[in-house]
């Protein structure tokens, strides 16, 4: 406490001072602070080429920033370069540097640690998520204060990928010393307890507001409400529907944004009856989804009809959703085609750390029923779902949510080409391999815009899954603060949150 | 306040146990509404259609609780059964014997004893799976010691007792001994530990099923009933009451009996 006090009063000072020196009163300079719930610990890498986990990734966010960096409709603005260009035949990118764009360590960014951190990820061993898209790289070099990279083939989606975090050369250990270019730098981390960042001062662009960020771990979802009511936290991204109703009268904001993912009950394509396109159909047909978001969501939440949300702008598909109308008759009519009037029962894997998944089950339970399916709900261990169902596929239906890990319709559609790693569902159909293969390649932006449409629809069209919802997300932000902005990828954006 | 005597007890005890057999049986056979219907229409307070009230899905809590009884008293039973039939095999050879087997038997039942019950049926369940069966064969390894210790105690008095002694010069058989002398000496305690290890298998299923190891939803169980109404604590706290009376309703009818017969 007397640490803490020491270190308020040294940063009270140091913000007068600044004050005092630029002459001018902006509230950007003050000491404020605010500490953020987090649901868990960064315990993986955090090196941001090898972090995997979204909880950690979102807060990497604010370290770190690649030659470009995206905001929050999705769309990309330069960062560490201040500018690029693109050959009209679309395989030469040059990025200029931006001047004067320094480390957290003080030390300038320099060509060689972009070649670096280029290198490093393309680097087949390295695991890292860039490595598929990097293996298009035919050359790459400095030119002065330009960095020139040369692709092999046309990559539409390409640019999304150089939002990769731009880390320094030196730096001998970034998995527990993070160091980058963002608004906030890491400044200590106690496991288990919080993770303190603090304002980079020396940030080419607009500057953070908040001066101080403590990122504490609330690891127990039932005591979030007791820590923003009593104080200890000012803001937890992501409550629940009765969080958010007991957090009512109190002196908190309640933002409502959308998770961006698609909830669905993913249907293991390999499992015998799944293997018939009818019963997918018919199972469709049978669960309403409105019914669900009013029974387990409080009827909040947008309904989907196919592997993408409405965050996606160009790609999305609204229309989707309307391909399944709710019609008991048509899903028994469609079940008795195929074979499975009254016979078709199967289990429904659900992870047992997501309340919101399960309730979503226990209503597909009841709603199947209606068509003579009998479905049962296995809860697994979160480890468990991920290594039995997900990993090693061995699952008949399983209801969870899944995001993209890139703002590229490529990265929410490529898991269910036939031979994707990630296409846990075993879907396979020639003509979606086809159309995606077509999308990936296509050089036009309208043109690719469209197949990966068409992809969208043979999902729809095929039942791929039963398509449910993206979630409603709940942002509670006690009213000191203001400017908290909902991004369409997995990130919190501290730096734009500021005293009212 | 009165200090209640064991006739008292027993009465009490009596008539608690008896209205959760009737819930018991009114959940095997007949319960007013589906008890996994759900209804968003439905009004959630209590109210004459609705004696309980309903849940988040319009799920009536009433038939629910009903059948939440009849699961926990599934399980409670055969956890008991279990610990129970397994616990007196272990208690009667190992007191009846002694020697070394004894040591070895007792030493590995006191390292089980000692393991704490849910981490060992968490580890069972982590292992086999979730779901009622886990549930119970978990549970029901758990409670094996501390039958077996009661057994073994009970079984190394009697078997030094003089009327043992005079069988055994008769020449009679260490199994004739065991199944015809002695374990019908044991029915006292064993009852007694049988109503106090319902007990604790109770609330072993209802702390189970709480942390969403035990009964799979949406099938009605007295723990996962309160485990899902604790998300509803503020806005409709009656779905967390309800089963909450009846777990203690179940709890202290059988604590009353086993008082009661203890005494007598």
């Amino acid at each position: 406490m007397k640490a803490f006090k020491r270190l308020l009063a040294l940063t009270l000072m140091s913000a007068t001072l600044t004050v005092a020196f630029c002459g001018c009163g902006s509230d950007k300079a003050d000491a404020s602070s605010i500490t953020i719930g987090i649901p868990q610990d960064l315990e993986d890498s955090l090196d941001p080429h090898v972090a995997v986990a979204a909880g950690t990734k979102e807060i990497l966010f604010n370290i770190f920033e690649g030659l470009v960096k995206p905001d929050k409709n999705g769309d990309l603005y330069p960062a560490v370069a201040d500018s690029y260009e693109i050959s009209t035949d679309g395989l030469t990118y040059t990025f200029h540097m931006r001047k004067g764009v320094k480390f957290h360590d003080g030390n300038p960014v320099t060509a060689e640690d972009i070649l670096y951190c280029i290198s490093k990820n393309a680097d087949t061993e390295s695991g890292s998520a860039y490595v598929s898209a990097f293996s298009n790289i035919e050359d790459y070099y400095a030119e002065g204060e330009n960095i020139v990279i040369k692709l092999k083939q046309k990559d539409t989606d390409f640019l999304q990928y150089m939002t990769m975090a731009i880390i320094p050369k030196s730096n001998p250990n970034p998995d527990t010393n993070p160091i980058g270019t963002g608004p906030y730098k890491f400044t200590y981390r106690s496991p288990q307890e919080n993770i303190v960042l603090t304002r980079f001062d020396d940030y080419w662009g607009e500057k953070a507001h908040i001066k101080e960020v403590t990122l504490k771990i609330c690891a127990s979802a039932d005591s979030i409400v007791m820590y923003l009511l009593g104080g200890s936290i000012d803001l937890f991204a992501r409550i629940t529907t009765t969080q958010m109703e007991q957090l009512k009268d109190s002196n908190f904001d309640i933002l409502e944004g959308t998770m961006n993912l698609v909830q669905a009950m993913y249907l293991n394509n390999n499992f015998e009856p799944f293997k018939d396109e009818r019963v997918r159909q018919a199972l469709c047909y049978a669960i309403d989804r409105d019914e669900i978001l009013k029974l387990s969501f409080n009827g909040k939440g947008t309904v989907l009809g196919s592997s993408m949300f409405p965050a996606f702008g160009k790609y999305y598909i609204d229309e989707t959703k309307d391909v399944y109308k709710p019609d008991l008759e048509k899903a028994k009519a469609l079940l008795k085609e195929a074979g499975y009037e009254n016979s078709l029962s199967f289990a429904i894997t659900v992870p047992s750390n997501y309340q919101p998944h399960i309730d979503t089950a226990q209503v597909i339970v009841e709603q199947l029923k209606k068509i003579g399916v009998k479905a049962e709900i296995k809860l697994v261990e979160w480890d468990t779902w991920v290594s039995d169902t997900y990993v090693g596929r061995n699952f008949e239906a399983t209801v969870v949510g899944v995001d993209a890990s890139q703002m590229t319709a490529r990265a929410m559609l490529e898991r269910f080409v036939s031979d994707s790693g990630k296409n846990f569902i075993n879907y396979s159909n020639p003509e979606y391999d086809e159309t995606f293969k077509k999308a990936v390649s296509t050089t036009d932006d309208a043109e690719a815009t469209k197949l990966y449409k068409d992809c969208e629809w043979i999902l729809t069209n095929t039942a791929a899954n039963v398509y449910i919802q993206d979630l409603a997300e709940f942002v509670a932000i006690n009213n000191k603060y203001t400017g908290y902005e909902f991004y369409p990828i997995y990130v919190m954006d501290i730096a734009k949150i500021r005293l009212k | 306040m009165v200090k209640a005597n064991d006739r008292t007890k027993l009465i009490l005890g009596c008539i608690l146990t008896g209205i959760v057999l009737i819930m018991c049986l009114c959940g095997i056979f007949f319960t007013p509404y589906d008890p996994m219907a759900m209804d968003a229409a439905a009004d959630k307070s209590v109210s004459l259609k609705h004696i309980m009230g309903c849940d988040q899905f319009g799920r009536d809590v009433f038939s629910r609780v009903l059948v939440g009884v009849k699961e926990t008293m599934i399980v409670a039973g055969s956890v008991v059964l279990i610990g129970a039939f397994f616990g007196t095999i272990l208690g009667t050879v190992t007191g009846y014997f002694g020697g070394w087997l004894d040591e070895i038997l007792m030493r590995l039942n006191d390292a089980v004893l000692a393991f704490p019950s849910v981490l060992l049926a968490l580890l069972i369940i982590g292992l086999y799976g979730g779901g009622r069966n886990t549930l119970i064969l978990a549970l029901g390894i758990a409670f094996i010691p501390s039958f077996a210790r009661i057994v073994r105690s009970e079984v190394l008095r009697i078997r030094n007792l003089d009327y043992i002694k005079s069988v055994r010069l008769f020449g009679a058989g260490h199994l004739r001994i065991i199944v015809v002398h002695i374990l019908p000496n044991l029915k006292t305690v064993l009852f007694s530990g049988i109503l106090i290890g319902f007990n604790n298998a109770v609330l072993a299923e209802a702390g189970m099923s709480y942390l969403g190891m035990g009964v799979a939803p949406p099938n009605p169980s007295l723990g996962r009933m309160l485990s899902e109404a604790q998300a509803y604590i503020f806005t409709n706290p009656l779905t967390a009451v309800f089963p909450g009376i009846t777990i203690v309703i179940m709890i202290l009818g059988f604590s009353l009996l086993s008082e009661a017969f203890k005494k007598g």
